[in-house]
């Protein structure tokens, strides 16, 4: 199995470790990881804004990097979701269709594809929240949903529920919008501050030590607000948790 | 808004520390300048034509810590509530799915049911009009009134009306106008819109309808007990109810085959506009139209669960023909939903039986305030609706969500709301309607990203002194990231390099 590994703009910046994390992890179920060198983005802060012919070209270079693997897993939701649901700026080309349906959110990948059972190496003797990031639930389904009537289920929890030690906690608001919504935070940065500060609030109230996701841009939101307000918790993406990160 | 300063002693001491500071009687002659109730902050201000500011509207309400705590618990309780109910019905999933198929069939097929409305309602004694706009609608309603003589209309909450300006052109020309829904009567007091299709006062603090009614009708402006005020107001409403001289609905379902109208309310204030004098006129938006009294049991299920989360509404009432001896029109408008209906990515908005729970679940909307949409239909159903009046105007709305998709989730009619508003987005920047330097700076990151030599230098790393997001994310003259959030900690390098350095140069794909 060759897969194509996708770190995303944010990743790659500001946090390499969710990248190294991710990378590992793979590489750990015997999976051949390709890092195609000429990545760049996905294209969704372009389309988010409404301006899908910018993005076409970010796209096109998506796809040339990414075709003819087996799957191409990035460790964010949100990317994944824009690749697969709303990357529409090139034309639908056999290889674009077939890059758009291989790409797979971490969690999902390791869910649904590799079927892991165990995460042996993994301890995480903490109090976590684990966050579910709108487009990895909403989108991707990652989790059931609190405004569905469906039976109750979640991808992410089942993967963390196979770390020794690690005691998942929940808070009032577990499926609100943290505020990111990608150039969202930026353009209307007081409405997503303070969402982002309430979200903050929440898993304060809730005593966890750590909050976790399989997205790294909304914790890098929530972090930024969370320190602001000088709040104890700390934010760890879900990858470094899986792959045995010790703090 | 700032923080008031804290009220000083003719000491100098802060008045906490007086009582302990100064003698009994010295303490008594300190009078504590009176902290008033947090004033209420206001919508979005409307420059003509001007696209509408939703964020500084937004701001101004968040700054107002009593209001937007009070607004998003209160809005967030209907949203559990809501969710309680769901919970109770095993095929909720199946209803959503039902209501939403029979509004796409009928809005497919809505000039036959409309005709079939329009024949069975004057069977049964009613008088119909068709209106194309809000213009001919005002038109038609103060000519039923001026035949008539009428000087006053009570009338019932009607998002329609508001669409209409119907309140405003109906002073002008003589009538006055009496709401008769609680929180409706309260914005019209404060001639203020209604913030919410449901509860269009909630934006509102008991001390701010006390203010409003101390203004108004005379109540003590320092009492702003519930029972209270609602005591006011009866007093002051209900002989103006009794006098009135004409009664005006809206309208939630339209039934074809019995050319019946539904009302839903839970203050009886419907059947009061409607039974109190000889004539009652009813707004009804095309949309509206249901085939068949069966439908309506689909809908009368969902309405009040997905609203305010209770299993019905107190009142749901069908009005079939006028009273013996009195007169009933219903006034159909179309009033811009034919174009909609035209719409391919859009026209599915039409489905919405306003119950409000996308508003209610939206945690913009919940921060901000329904007003700060400055359009008649606020929060996501509005972010799709609205441009479809006025395209310039409200050009901006789209961008006031995060597209979490909760919106499209609780609604009962299945619309794709969070989906249709990343569309209308594409809509306003394919049509000028976003800021040139929004547009440039989309354009200059789609060419940095699709460039993988630029985008790496443009990249920050730990010797630069770049404190900044990737710069395609703030490249206008200000970070506005750091005013709520602190900055990530720029690592010593970036996964790329890391790699590089760690894994060779082979990792290229061939």
């Amino acid at each position: 199995m060759r897969v194509g590994l996708f770190v995303p703009c944010y990743v790659d910046a500001f946090h390499p470790e969710v990248g190294q994390a991710t990378l590992e992890l793979l590489e750990r179920f015997g999976v051949e990881v390709d890092y195609p060198f000429d990545q760049t983005c996905c294209g969704q802060p372009m389309t988010n804004t409404g301006c899908h012919e910018e993005s076409r070209a970010t796209e096109e270079l998506f796809v040339r990097n990414f075709s003819g693997h087996d799957y191409i897993v990035a460790p964010s939701g949100s990317c994944v979701n824009h690749v697969r649901h709303n990357f529409d700026a090139p034309e639908q080309t056999d290889d674009v269709k077939q890059v758009r349906a291989r790409t797979y959110e971490l969690v999902e990948f390791l869910h649904d594809i590799l079927k892991v059972d165990a995460f042996p190496w993994a301890e995480f003797p903490h109090k976590v929240v684990l966050h579910n990031n709108c487009n990895a639930l909403r989108g991707l389904n990652i989790a059931s949903m609190s405004e569905l009537r469906e039976a109750q289920y979640s991808k992410p929890r089942d993967l963390l529920d196979k770390v020794k030690g690690l005691e998942l906690v929940s808070i009032a608001r577990p499926d609100e919008c943290c505020g990111f919504g990608g150039t969202f935070s930026v353009f209307e940065e007081a409405v997503s501050a303070r969402m982002g500060q309430d979200k903050a609030r929440d898993q304060a109230r809730s005593g966890a030590e750590y909050v976790t996701s399989s997205d790294s841009s909304c914790l890098m939101h929530q972090e930024g607000c969370a320190k602001r307000l000088h709040l104890p918790q700390k934010y760890i993406h879900i990858s470094q948790i899986l792959n045995g990160a010790r703090i | 808004m700032s923080t008031p300063p804290k009220p000083t002693t003719p000491a100098g001491r802060t008045s906490e520390g007086a009582s302990a500071n100064l003698t009994h009687g010295a303490g008594a002659s300190v009078t504590m300048p009176a902290r008033g109730p947090e004033p209420q902050p206001r919508g979005a201000v409307i420059r003509g034509n001007h696209p509408i500011d939703q964020a500084e509207a937004a701001k101004r309400f968040m700054a107002a810590p009593e209001h937007l705590a009070m607004h998003d618990q209160r809005l967030w309780d209907l949203r559990q509530k809501r969710d309680r109910q769901k919970d109770q019905i095993e095929e909720w999933e199946d209803l959503r799915q039902l209501a939403s198929d029979i509004k796409t069939h009928t809005l497919t097929h809505l000039d036959t049911y409309l005709e079939e409305f329009e024949k069975n309602a004057k069977a049964n004694g009613v008088h119909v009009h068709w209106a194309k706009d809000a213009a001919e609608h005002n038109a038609i309603v103060i000519d039923i009134l001026r035949s008539k003589n009428a000087k006053r209309l009570i009338k019932s909450k009607s998002m329609l009306t508001e669409e209409c300006g119907f309140r405003e052109y109906a002073g002008e020309h003589g009538i006055e106008v009496v709401e008769t829904d609680l929180g409706e009567r309260i914005q019209q007091l404060d001639d203020e819109a209604p913030s919410h299709v449901v509860v269009p006062a909630v934006h509102k603090l008991r001390t701010d309808v006390a203010a409003v009614f101390a203004k108004t009708i005379g109540s003590d402006p320092n009492d702003s007990d519930v029972a209270y005020l609602t005591e006011q107001q009866r007093d002051h409403t209900r002989p103006l109810i009794i006098g009135a001289d004409a009664g005006m609905t809206g309208c939630n379902f339209a039934i074809a085959e019995t050319g019946s109208v539904v009302v839903c309310t839970n203050e009886g204030n419907a059947d009061l506009s409607a039974n109190t004098t000889g004539l009652h006129i009813v707004s009804v938006g095309i949309e509206k139209i249901i085939p068949k009294c069966d439908d309506a049991a689909v809908f009368v299920r969902m309405l009040s669960r997905s609203a305010l989360g209770s299993p019905i509404t107190q009142y749901t009432s069908h009005f079939r023909g006028p009273r013996k001896g009195g007169e009933m029109h219903i006034v159909l408008v179309d009033n811009g939903r034919s174009d909609r209906l035209g719409m391919e990515k859009f026209w599915t908005s039409l489905k919405c039986i306003r119950c409000g729970a996308c508003m209610n679940t939206c945690p913009v909307f919940r921060r901000s305030g329904g007003l700060s949409y400055g359009a008649t239909y606020a929060g996501p159903i509005g972010l799709i609706i609205d441009p479809t009046f006025n395209r310039h105007k409200y050009s901006t709305l789209p961008f006031s969500s995060t597209l979490n998709g909760s919106c499209t989730n609780v609604c009962p009619v299945k619309i794709n709301i969070h989906e249709q508003i990343a569309d209308w987005r594409r809509v306003m920047a394919e049509n000028h309607e976003i800021p040139a330097f929004k547009k440039t700076m989309m354009k200059a990151a789609g060419m940095l990203l699709a460039s993988p030599k630029l985008y790496r230098a443009s990249l920050p790393t730990a010797d630069s002194a770049l404190r900044y997001l990737p710069r395609f994310i703030v490249y206008n003259r200000m970070n506005t990231w750091t005013r709520g959030r602190e900055m990530p900690s720029v690592p010593k390098e970036t996964f790329h390099q890391w790699y590089k350095k760690n894994r060779g140069k082979n990792g290229k794909k061939s």
